[in-house]
């Protein structure tokens, strides 16, 4: 069995590489937002008093409270590749899960906050918006696009913790292969499965013709390989998350800090 | 194909307690972030709490995603990434601010 084990081929498995692409999707990610962030810095410098202004009228309590919430989601988010780097699964689906309601809260928080604004008929374009000076427009443009495309990012984030929750929990049948090099000259014999204690449990039919291959399913369980693969996963769903964080510990001051 | 064992060790394991005290960190210094913001400190004011920012950044980084623990190969990634958008946005400001 064990050396059957040994014998079964994996799929590529690599996760310098995997790691090393997710880091080149996310410095893409980081010059969309860094595309943005340079548009504010020079709106900023060009319209200082109604940024200021715009500034004010957003509520900084729950700005920060979103920081904090995020903050603590990265946390459990990197707690949950630490537990099953441990081998920890079930701890690692309970902090994936944390953190997929932090994110929750995140946008709960946001949501408030946006309707709010857009109650009192603050939102692009509306009428009451246009009236004022094009400072405070482009101030709330970018406050709209800004925060909306990171909190799509937000959404996207919790889509993958629940793909990943799913691949944890999954149990598939395992599947060992035996190649025709260890099948040779069985012709006329045939196959025992026995216990640990000797005793034969299953015995096959005496075998006819040469055999291409042998296959022993085992069910329901979680393999090493099934393993490893959602380690590195997780690591890659968790270097998003926390870029997702980065953004958002920018964005937080840029946005509610800058009126006082 | 590598062996599983050897791979794993590849990464080091990081104990949960310093991933709480990064994070404790951080809210400190988001703390510190609103507390600058209200010193009144005009336009220094913005310097200070991007400054915080990129110094959190750094932790995250480092700690969260594991950079520290990665090779230099990640590592000079990331500084030539970071480095063309600060090349991107400080000299577009620079013109902004000058013309």
């Amino acid at each position: 069995m064990n050396q059957a084990a040994e014998l079964t081929v994996g799929r590529h498995y690599d996760p310098i590489g995997a790691r090393l692409g997710m880091w080149l999707f996310l410095f893409t990610e980081l010059l969309l937002f860094g595309g943005m962030f340079l548009l504010y810095a020079i709106y900023l410098h060009r319209y200082p008093q109604e940024f200021h202004y715009g500034s004010s009228q957003l509520n900084q309590f729950v700005g920060a409270m979103n920081t904090i919430i995020l903050l603590t989601s990265s946390l459990s988010m990197v707690l949950a590749v630490a537990s099953l780097q441990r081998h920890k699964r079930n701890l690692a689906i309970l902090f994936l899960t944390v953190t997929f309601f932090l994110g929750a809260a995140f946008l709960v928080n946001k949501y408030f906050e946006w309707g709010h604004k857009i109650s009192h008929g603050i939102y692009p374009g509306s009428p009451e918006l246009m009236q004022q000076p094009k400072g405070e427009i482009l101030f709330y443009g970018l406050y709209y696009t800004m925060t909306g495309l990171h909190g799509l990012h937000v959404v996207v984030g919790m889509v993958i913790m629940l793909f990943l929750i799913y691949f944890l929990i999954k149990k598939s049948d395992k599947v060992l292969n035996l190649t025709p090099h260890h099948l040779q000259n069985l012709i006329g014999k045939k196959l025992l499965l026995s216990d640990e204690k000797g005793q034969t449990i299953w015995k096959s039919e005496r075998i006819v013709r040469e055999m291409q291959g042998l296959e022993v399913v085992v069910k329901g369980v979680v393999s090493e390989e099934q393993m490893r693969f959602n380690e590195v996963k997780l690591e890659n769903s968790g270097l998003y998350w926390h870029l997702v964080d980065i953004i958002w510990i920018f964005l937080f001051p840029l946005f509610y800090l800058i009126s006082m | 194909m590598a062996h599983p064992k050897e791979v794993r060790q590849e990464h080091q394991l990081i104990s949960y307690g310093t991933y709480i005290m990064v994070w404790l960190a951080l809210l400190m210094l988001t703390g510190l972030t609103v507390t600058a913001a209200g010193l009144n400190l005009k336009s220094f004011a913005i310097i200070a709490v991007i400054f915080i920012a990129g110094f959190k950044s750094v932790l995250v980084l480092n700690y969260f995603m594991h950079l520290k623990y990665e090779s230099a190969l990640f590592r000079n990634m990331v500084f030539m990434a970071v480095f063309t958008l600060v090349i991107i946005i400080g000299l577009t400001f620079t013109d902004i601010s000058f013309r």
